[in-house]
């Protein structure tokens, strides 16, 4: 039983936090608001976290519609290679001067040799990395050896070893789910995620699934297990952070907590995506960017150019609001006005949602808050985020094209 | 295309070639002697039962069918028929000589040299994929019309429609030359469409004809169409010659197709003629009985010009191209024409001969038909059933057509409202060569801008829909057929606001309140079912279940049986036809006709979200079938609308009486499970695609509904 529930828990994230990069934005507190804000605004294109893809994996698992691949032969050492020289690359691009954190993914990163790591951050490190967060993902296979793994990582890293479960599995009752849960906290550290099991398009499931060979449960009981989750885990003292992610002890994640916050991140390797303003090139726009998917070719362009950016897309000002309004709104603390300011200098969030009614019925309801604190989303409401963004955006880009008809 | 410039240069030095040859007998003569005779004293018929064959079965024309005592009168005819017929055929065989004479396509014709009695206008009926155009196709090589190749498939069904569906739409018309007993004949077919929907085309054919071929397939026998179809030839008392296809199938079992034919319409078996048009069996007899049985159309060279319009089409670059038969006289080009309808005079410009395609003439005569340019510019200006005459020599009128009536209305609207604009042109346009259905402005809350079309029957109304995808690349929303009700008012304030005491409801949202109304009517009609007996029971209950009554029920041979059923034609345009069709494994077909307004208890249902009434779904319903109907519409929209953050009730209401409901539950978890840096772009383009979804949706109350929704539930369920 074991085996399977872990097996479905899936990638056991071993994960390291820090705090030094907090402390770098407290010490700026003394100075006046504006001042703040524009400073911090400042260092948001100075600074940005790193996502290096790893793209191989032993073998497919069905539920997993990442950017993986089977390898034909060993070519760890020029993948390895080739990540450094992108990180290099795109550093250089970026004008970062300072790497919030590295977060190794894949694939199965455990797959690479443990020297691939340690390449990659010298080269991190010779450029920009202050040593602040640094994380490591790994993925096994066997249940037992997961095990063994967490042990391991929290002997190593005490407090800073994440857990990834998931619920929603095929043939998966509420009580077996309940169950399971309660005994895989007893061997969690300090940080959980919890994901419901979504069958993407192109996997074996979900071929599956609409084959009829497969059914997952109902929309109800996904719902149910959702909810005991989250009451399971904070009686066990862990506090829901975000729609998936929990911590205890306020170990949370500052590297996934920089997406939400619409910080800047560099994707590197095949497929990994990015969000930075190309500084280097004379950018002065984030760009969404997207490297090559396939690691032959991939492999080819970092040796031609440096590095394997397929697509660059320029992200005018409402694309980029839209994208820290759906990032901020997953977390449990939302968005706090002074981070919108940073954004939005001209446009607050009661400016926007103040004085719609598709979004007065929200507040009503109990599903969302506007107050000193910010724009978010109450217990019920986070649940049931997706129905209420869509109304959400549709009122940031109607007051957005009312102010820049202004101007 | 012909040029009218080289015609009139060769008729000059190329006169007659062909038909000087021929000259008019004694024989025609006394033919047309009689012909007048019949038409002054169309009474005599006993008389007339001595007499040859041709004259005899001008006979057809005189007695007048009634429904009710229709097999009295044609009982007598037929003893008249019994008693000539096998004697004259044997004088045929004897007589025939039999020579078909092809004319070249780039003679000139000069058609003053076909009298009357050397015309014979006829048209072929039949039941859906019995044959008909395939006979047409074989009458048109044999007679030189067209080169005789393998090629020719249904070459009078021009529409692409036609030609999938094996159907004909659009009536079209072709001349054919046939030399018989060495007289050369002009032989004009006018193709007409086999379905009742079409029957106003039909009708309009027939008007032109004195003569129909009744096509019956020798393996399927009668069908509930070849009845329709007979009824309107029968009722028309055009000479119909029952002709028995497809006896090249192993199946074919043309003996007991002729005892049918004896059975149900009351036509001699003798009088059946065997074919194969598609290996061309016989058909040259199709040819001889068309000359033989089918008398000359009753025109009068010397009188004053007057022409009916029996069909018309629209060309870009000469405007209104009028198909019209000459009743008397003649008409040349530079002719100037009036049409009795509009007093609007026209020159004519261009005139002459469809063979099927335009062979332009000098003139045409009376007895003839042809088509005529005139300088019409819009469509409404050759009003289907018009008479013309000469400007100087006023005729009476013709008279006429009723006009076709819509009997099954459908909402018909852009997917999308950019393509409004061209949907309108693309409607104008086919509606140009469509008179049959009506058009009026409408729009749909959930729909947008859109138009109520009337149509004559539902497969009117598919073609029309097929029409417009295949010829005008127009992709629409139709929404579920209804048909126009009736309400006798009895409130005087109403009736003065309408102007009248009985009006017409279409748009269920103008349905008159019962406290105003003395009665309502709803429409009927008669439908022909035929399919073998092992299939009775299943369909008697479903006949029962769509409130049908039985009017009667006749062996059409051993085990096959025709049912006729008095249907509220609400009961029958959804989805009546494709029920009956998968219960009786393919083999039932069904036709209908109209029959006229009866009283029902009629009552308005509105369909609520969460209490708030849907507009565009408000149905009219028969009290009996309130609650099926109610619960139908509610078990759709529940599997239809997407679940939203709140509970939704979806009812079905009479007044403010809820008959059915379902419940719609709230979402409890709607929130994407991952979402790092790789999520980010697919999940911003979902939710901005939903949030541009969100603007073109319907909203009732708090419930948002996509335009998908309104599809799902009003539209026509595809077959």
């Amino acid at each position: 039983m074991i085996k399977h529930k872990m097996r479905a828990a899936g990638p056991v994230l071993v994960a390291g936090t820090g705090e030094r990069c907090l402390s770098a934005l407290n010490s700026r507190q003394f100075l006046t608001e504006d001042g703040a804000v524009s400073a911090q605004r400042e260092i948001l294109v100075k600074e940005a976290s790193l996502y290096i893809h790893w793209p191989y994996c032993l073998k497919r698992c069905s539920y997993c519609n990442f950017n993986k691949y089977i390898p034909k032969g060993d070519n760890n050492h020029i993948v390895s290679q080739c990540l450094q020289q992108e990180v290099a690359t795109l550093l250089q691009l970026s004008q970062v001067s300072r790497v919030t954190s590295v977060f190794l993914g894949g694939g199965t990163p455990s797959l690479a040799h443990p020297s691939t790591v340690s390449d990659i951050l010298e080269a991190v490190s010779r450029q920009s990395l202050q040593n602040d967060d640094l994380s490591r993902l790994g993925r096994d296979h066997s249940a037992h050896h997961a095990l063994q793994t967490v042990e391991e990582a929290r002997r190593l890293r005490p407090g800073k070893v994440s857990v990834d479960v998931m619920f929603g599995r095929p043939g998966q009752s509420l009580a077996s789910w309940e169950a399971e849960l309660s005994e895989l906290l007893q061997l969690c550290d300090d940080h959980v995620s919890l994901y419901q099991l979504t069958p993407e398009r192109g996997t074996l499931l979900f071929k599956q699934i609409r084959g009829g060979e497969v059914t997952l449960p109902g929309d109800h009981v996904m719902a149910e297990m959702y909810e005991s989750a989250r009451r399971t885990l904070q009686r066990h003292g862990f506090e829901q952070y975000e729609v998936s992610n929990f911590a205890r002890n306020s170990e949370v994640s500052h590297h996934n907590m920089s997406y939400w916050k619409g910080r800047q991140y560099i994707g590197v390797g095949p497929g990994a995506h990015g969000r930075f303003v190309p500084l280097g090139l004379g950018g002065a726009h984030r760009e969404a960017r997207t490297q090559t998917l396939e690691p032959d070719v991939w492999i080819r362009e970092v040796r031609r150019h440096g590095h394997g950016t397929r697509r660059r897309i320029q992200l005018g000002h409402l694309a980029l609001l839209e994208e820290v309004l759906v990032m901020g709104l997953r977390m449990t603390e939302g968005i706090t006005h002074k981070h919108w300011q940073l954004f939005s200098p001209q446009l607050g969030l009661r400016d926007i949602f103040g004085s719609s009614a598709d979004v007065q019925e929200f507040f009503h309801r109990g599903q969302l808050t506007l107050d000193d604190g910010g724009l978010h989303c109450s217990r019920d409401g986070l649940a049931l985020l997706d129905s209420m963004l869509p109304t959400l955006l549709l009122e940031l880009e109607r007051q957005q094209t009312v102010e820049s008809a202004k101007s | 295309m012909h040029s009218p410039l080289k015609s009139v240069n060769s008729i000059s030095q190329n006169p007659l070639r062909v038909l000087r040859q021929q000259d008019v007998s004694a024989r025609e003569v006394l033919v047309r002697g009689c012909f007048r005779t019949v038409i002054m004293i169309a009474s005599v018929v006993q008389r007339w039962c001595g007499t040859p064959l041709p004259r005899c079965i001008l006979l057809f024309k005189i007695y007048r069918k009634k429904t009710p005592n229709y097999c009295m009168s044609y009982s007598m005819l037929r003893r008249c028929w019994m008693n000539k017929l096998p004697v004259l055929s044997n004088n045929f065989k004897m007589q025939l000589l039999n020579l078909t004479t092809q004319i070249d396509k780039q003679e000139v014709i000069d058609l003053s040299k076909f009298p009357v009695e050397r015309i014979r206008n006829f048209c072929i009926i039949a039941h859906i994929d019995h044959g008909k155009s395939t006979l047409a196709d074989r009458l048109l090589e044999m007679t030189g019309a067209i080169a005789k190749t393998d090629k020719n498939k249904q070459v009078l069904d021009k529409l692409q429609v036609e030609r999938e569906r094996g159907i004909t739409v659009k009536a079209q018309t072709a001349s054919l030359f046939y030399t018989h007993r060495g007289q050369q004949h002009l032989l004009n077919l006018i193709d007409t469409p086999g379905h009742v929907d079409f029957s106003y085309e039909v009708s309009r054919s027939i008007a032109a004809c004195q003569g129909v071929l009744l096509i019956v397939d020798a393996n399927q026998g009668i069908q509930a169409q070849t009845v329709a179809n007979f009824y309107l030839a029968f009722e028309a008392q055009l000479t119909i010659i029952p002709v028995i296809n497809k006896i090249d199938l192993k199946n074919a079992d043309p003996e007991r197709v002729e005892s049918q034919i004896e059975k149900v319409f009351d036509i001699p078996r003798e009088d059946s003629l065997r074919i194969s048009a598609k290996i061309g069996t016989n058909v040259e007899k199709v040819l001889q009985a068309v000359v033989e049985r089918i008398p000359p159309p009753a025109a009068i060279v010397h009188d004053p010009f007057k022409a009916l319009v029996f069909d018309s089409n629209f060309d870009h670059y000469r405007g209104v191209v009028a198909n019209v038969a000459v009743f008397a006289g003649h008409v040349k080009k530079g002719d100037k024409i009036v049409s009795a309808h509009l007093g609007k005079a026209y020159e004519v410009s261009e005139l002459g001969l469809l063979r099927p395609e335009e062979h332009p003439t000098q003139k045409l005569f009376a007895g003839q038909v042809g088509y005529l340019v005139a300088g019409m510019k819009d469509v409404k200006e050759a009003q289907i059933g018009d008479t013309l005459y000469l400007q100087d020599q006023p005729v009476e009128a013709l008279p006429g057509f009723k006009p076709a009536k819509a009997m099954v209305f459908a909402g018909m609207y852009p997917v999308d409202q950019s393509e409004y604009p061209g949907l309108r042109s693309a409607i104008e346009r086919l509606t140009l060569n469509d008179s049959s259905v009506t058009v009026q402005r409408d729009s749909s809350l959930a729909l947008g801008a859109g138009w109520r079309l009337g149509f004559l029957g539902l497969l009117h109304m598919e073609v029309f829909n097929q029409r417009l995808e295949q010829e005008y690349n127009a992709s629409v929303i139709i929404t579920a057929p209804t048909v126009p009700y009736k309400a006798v008012l009895s409130s005087a304030k109403v009736i003065k606001e309408h102007g009248r005491e009985e009006i017409t409801v279409v748009n269920p949202a103008q349905f008159p309140d019962r406290s105003v109304v003395s009665k309502y009517l709803e429409p009927m009609v008669v439908g022909t079912i035929l399919a073998p007996d092992t299939y009775t029971g299943k369909i008697m209950t479903l006949c029962l279940n769509r409130r049908g009554i039985q009017n009667n029920m006749v062996y059409v041979d051993d085990h096959r049986v025709m049912m006729k059923y008095l249907f509220p034609l609400n009961e029958i345009v959804v989805d009546f036809y494709d029920l009956l069709k998968s219960l009786s494994s393919g083999y039932a077909s069904f036709d209908y006709e109209n029959a006229g307004y009866q009283a029902a208890d009629l009552i308005k249902m509105d369909i609520l979200l969460n209490g708030r009434p849907v507009e565009e779904l408000t149905i009219i319903v028969h009290r009996a079938r309130a609650y099926s109907t109610g619960k139908a519409v509610c078990e759709r929209l529940k599997d239809s609308i997407p679940r939203q953050m709140f509970e939704i009730a979806v009812q079905a209401a009479i007044g403010s009486q809820i008959i059915a409901r379902e419940t719609i539950k709230a979402y409890r978890k709607n929130v994407l499970a991952k979402c790092y840096g790789g999520d980010i772009t697919r999940k911003m383009k979902l939710l901005k695609k939903q949030a541009e979804g969100k603007k073109k949706m319907r909203r009732i109350g708090n419930v948002e509904v996509p335009k998908d929704v309104f599809i799902n539930v009003l539209k026509r369920k595809n077959k």
